[in-house]
């Protein structure tokens, strides 16, 4: 039997996606492809196409090489485009004369710019904005060009605005026929915040505007329009809306539509049913769909029908994210339902939630149906950064927060999830190549897809618009938390518990080694999880010297010293809020010139002192105790430094002693075991030199005594810290902090920091408050006795291993030779030393 | 004892030098070698003090343990674990470390070299 001849009629982007799907379906040679495009080149990005004055080439553009067509067995047939359909003997004729039969016809012919008649619009210097043609064109004459404008303020004339701006044209001007800025996909307040950012970039924007006449003799000059003023214009770009390109239809006496469009059904079949209509020429519901992805999906749907499939096109969601001159443009779902600007409902009794931000020019909007529990759609200008969950909200019906302003808004209470693993396995994040959470969910935890670009391979998801690109991140990194998480849960595969529940345990019986931990409570030898974490909760329990116990404990802990590049260790000794006598500055730097250490001002207001060989450790603290310095705990997760502003004794906005409280806070909790590493800080006003925010906890001046701010962090992920209680006495502000703390240390994961620990608390800070506050879990006043115990029995781990010979012996980088690790060498910067790597 | 005639033996330390379920590093030959004595399975291990990944001189300060059955000692730098036995890399990394033989006689560690 014959193979089946397809005939694909146009080679844009939804005519080369058709192929690429239907060779993706079947086999190499199941089918006769023939492809017949106008354009001299193959298909190519057209949705980027002022990417090309970018800097961009049309091959960087290509969506794939001529050899791809060969190779895959399609006959591509460039720069000639079809001139004649006959149904009846089932035949295209292209312009060159060739005749080609087919047994199924795709038309893929797309669109091409809508030009009104107005007098004068074929002079020179008048372009559309449709082809890398166009743009070569344009590209040309600009560069005589001083003064450009574009008819049109949608998506398009916007897009070519750009473009003008691209090639350096001084002076862009953009008029539109309606009142408003992109008046098909947002409303009026989004309009008119778009607008402002345009003319901040210094777009000149005409609304309301009819142009008459085109100006000048051979060349453009100006333009003149019907409210009878007269613009001054070198260069135009006509961007007025696009045209189906259905004249083969016509000529075939196919249905099309009054406007045009090429008429389709469900099976994107025309009125021949031999013959389908795809993309920008097809009209479907009485609708062109002038977007990319659902062009692709009506592709998706041709070639799987063709190729013995079943799948039917169902209109397609026209929600856009798009970065227009730099700004972010989106629209989702019904953009304007809910009329906030005239009744405040509509008919249906939806309403609208409206957020208006005119100094940093964002709008946001979110239309909430009528029984308030699900959104129907919505606008943002100028950050857009929520499209994609907003959009997945409305398509899979997901009942909406209590507070819907939240979504807007962002939760002001706890930081929640990433919010995508909320959705169900069928949403679809990629709408170019319909690849849905579920497939990308399995690519993660199965075949260990961990990065974008892993993803784009194997799902080729975000390889189409790149829209739902930063949906893709949150999804790996909520799927790898996923995995992470069953590992984190229980310690690990020696301990089947979790940490607050082995706290408990080892608690009640009185467990104050490894060992017995290990074979009262879990199985086999340990491992580098479980070890450390069992020494945190020792510490934490018991506060006996780690040093009875060094093989459990991390690296750092173990020799007390943070181990840096290259084998050398750094010390930071204690300096607690930060002050520091000049002897004791002195006699630091004594200490680091004798032996030779690189020193450096840490984040946490110490002195960090590095490239200290692991054998001189315990000889250098000897002479830091001595001095009166005490181990700073750098090396531990424990309570690293309270970080001070100079507070009232010498500023003069101070209202409380920072520095005062900051050292009792600092002496109070030193050397204190924790899950993870604790960072404080103590601000004494308002200005907050001291950064409390950014900290596990941390304590701001107010007229009336201190607010208390808990859970907050620096680093990667950033989180501001909440207020916990306001206006404290200091008396009351420590008793807060020991049962913050101690319910914190109790129960949170092994190297969870407070900000992700509050995170996963259900009931957030609310239930936090009702803890540490209300004592809602009756366990104040023992854990207020369980931190005096602990803070009565600290010790400095340095002084007790200086002053012990077999925990000093430990000290030495071979057990055979008191030699120095030859590895590790130092070479010169600036008159100080670093590690040679 | 079965001894291999094609291996020398080489004093190390002392057994009490070596912490329990820890490890520490002797120099042999001009060679960093990590000596772990792992108690709670009786067995002695050696290994390279080296650990591939970022070439470190600091395996002997990892933490040792097991995964499975596997006996394994945990880079201090960014944990990336070795098998005891075989010094394959667990973590899925292409590179493995060395292994050595050890021999315990009155109180001494023998770490054995192939000729």
């Amino acid at each position: 039997m014959a193979k089946p001849k397809i005939v694909v009629v146009g080679n844009g982007m939804v005519g080369y996606k058709f192929c690429e799907k239907l060779l993706a379906k079947s086999n190499l040679d199941a089918f006769d492809i023939t492809v017949f495009g106008e354009e001299p080149r193959p298909a190519y990005d057209r949705v980027h196409l002022s990417a090309f004055f970018d800097g961009k080439t049309a091959d960087d553009l290509t969506l794939a090489p001529i050899s791809w067509y060969e190779k895959n067995h399609i006959k591509l047939i460039l720069s000639d485009p079809i001139v004649n359909l006959d149904t009846a003997s089932k035949t295209v004729t292209s312009h060159h004369g060739i005749i080609q039969k087919y047994d199924y016809l795709i038309l893929a012919t797309g669109s091409s710019a809508f030009v009104p008649q107005i007098e004068g619009v074929n002079k020179r210097g008048v372009f559309v904005y449709r082809t890398i043609e166009d743009l070569e064109l344009m590209k040309k004459y600009a560069q005589k060009a001083r003064i450009g404008a574009v008819i049109g303020g949608g998506l398009l004339g916007l897009e070519a605005a750009k473009a003008l701006l691209d090639l350096g044209i001084p002076e862009t001007h953009i008029i539109e026929f309606a009142p408003r800025l992109m008046p098909r996909q947002i409303d009026m307040g989004g309009s008119q915040v778009l607008q402002s950012k345009l003319e901040d970039l210094g777009l000149k924007i005409h609304l309301a505007k009819n142009t008459e006449k085109i100006l000048g003799e051979n060349h453009i000059t100006g333009m003149r329009f019907t409210d009878e003023t007269v613009l001054k214009v070198d260069l135009l770009v006509i961007s007025a809306g696009i045209k189906p390109r259905d004249e083969l239809a016509r000529i075939a006496g196919l249905q099309v539509g009054v406007r045009g469009g090429i008429v389709v059904n469900d099976y994107l079949q025309t009125t021949d049913n031999q013959i389908f209509a795809i993309g920008e020429c097809a009209l479907y519901g009485g609708m062109i769909y002038g977007l990319v992805a659902p062009g692709y999906e009506m592709a998706d749907v041709v070639a799987t029908n063709l190729t013995g499939g079943q799948k039917v096109f169902k209109g397609y969601d026209m929600s856009s994210k798009l970065k227009l001159i730099g700004v972010d443009v989106a629209s989702f779902g019904d953009p304007l339902a809910g009329n906030p600007y005239a009744a405040g409902v509509d008919e249906r009794g939806c309403r609208s939630i409206v957020f208006r931000d005119e100094a940093k020019g964002i709008y946001k909007r979110v239309n909430i149906s009528a029984d308030g529990k699900y959104l129907v759609g919505g606008v943002l200008i100028g950050d857009a950064s929520q499209f994609g969950m907003l959009q997945q909200t409305v398509t899979n019906k997901i009942l909406l927060p209590p507070n819907a302003e939240d979504l807007i808004l962002g939760s002001r209470g706890a930081e929640t999830g990433s919010g995508v693993m909320d959705l169900p396995d069928e949403a679809l994040i990629c709408s170019c190549e319909a690849v849905t959470k579920g497939q990308i969910y399995s690519q993660v935890t199965d075949n260990e897809c961990f990065t974008v670009d892993s993803i784009k391979k194997c799902t080729k998801a975000g390889t189409g618009c790149g829209g739902c690109v930063p949906m893709v991140k949150d999804l790996i990194q909520g799927s790898m938390k996923k995995m992470g998480r069953v590992v984190r849960n229980i310690i690990c595969e020696h301990f089947d518990h979790t940490r607050q529940e082995l706290f408990d345990l080892m608690k009640i019986k009185k467990i104050k080694t490894y060992d017995l931990a290990l074979d009262t409570l879990g199985k086999g030898h340990g491992c580098e999880v479980c070890k450390p974490a069992i020494a945190s909760i020792m510490a934490s329990l018991w506060n006996e010297p780690i040093q009875k116990q060094p093989a459990i404990q991390d690296s750092n802990d173990r020799f007390m010293a943070n181990i840096q590049k290259g084998g050398s260790y750094s010390i930071v000794p204690r300096i607690p809020g930060g002050e520091i006598t000049p002897e004791k500055l002195i006699v630091m730097g004594q200490i680091a010139k004798k032996w030779g250490l690189y020193t450096k001002i840490t984040g946490g207001q110490r002195i960090d002192m590095f490239g200290a060989l692991i054998g001189d450790l315990p000889y250098i603290w000897e002479e830091l105790i001595a001095a009166g310095f005490e181990s700073g705990h750098a090396y531990g997760k424990a309570l690293r430094t309270v970080k001070s502003c100079v507070g009232s004794t010498w500023c003069r906005f101070g209202l409380h002693d920072a520095v005062t409280f900051a050292i009792e806070i600092e002496n109070r909790y030193k050397g204190l075991r924790s899950p993870h590493k604790l960072k404080s800080a103590v601000s004494g006003c308002i200005r907050e030199c001291a950064e409390a925010n950014s900290k596990d906890f941390g304590l701001i001046a107010t007229e009336k005594g201190w607010n208390l701010f808990v859970c907050g962090n620096g680093g990667s992920k950033p989180a501001h810290a909440k207020l916990l209680a306001a206006d404290l006495d200091s008396e009351t502000c420590i008793k807060y902090i020991d049962r913050f703390l101690m319910f914190y240390i109790k129960t949170a994961e092994p190297l969870t920091r407070t900000s992700v620990w509050l995170s996963k608390m259900e009931g957030g800070m609310d239930y936090l408050k009702e803890v540490v506050i209300h004592d809602a879990l009756g366990m104040a006043a023992q854990w207020e006795i369980e931190m005096d115990s602990l803070v009565g029995t600290y010790h400095c781990e340095w002084k007790n291993a200086v002053e012990t010979p077999e925990i000093r012996k430990r000290f030495n980088h071979f057990v055979n030779t008191t030699e120095k690790d030859p590895s590790v060498k130092f070479e010169n910067l600036r008159e100080q030393k670093k590690a040679t790597w | 004892m079965n001894q291999i005639s094609n291996i020398k033996w080489v004093a190390a330390c002392n057994t009490a030098d070596v912490p329990e379920n820890g490890g520490v590093c002797a120099l042999i030959q001009g060679e960093q070698i990590a000596i772990f004595h792992f108690a709670r399975l009786n067995q002695w291990f050696a290994t390279q003090n080296e650990c591939p990944h970022k070439k470190q001189m600091a395996l002997s300060r990892g933490m040792i343990g097991t995964q499975g059955d596997e006996p394994k000692v945990a880079c201090p730098f960014h944990k990336k674990t070795f098998s005891l036995e075989s010094g394959q890399c667990l973590s899925g990394d292409a590179f493995s470390i060395k292994t050595y033989p050890v021999q315990i006689e009155n109180g001494q560690v023998f770490i054995g070299f192939e000729l």
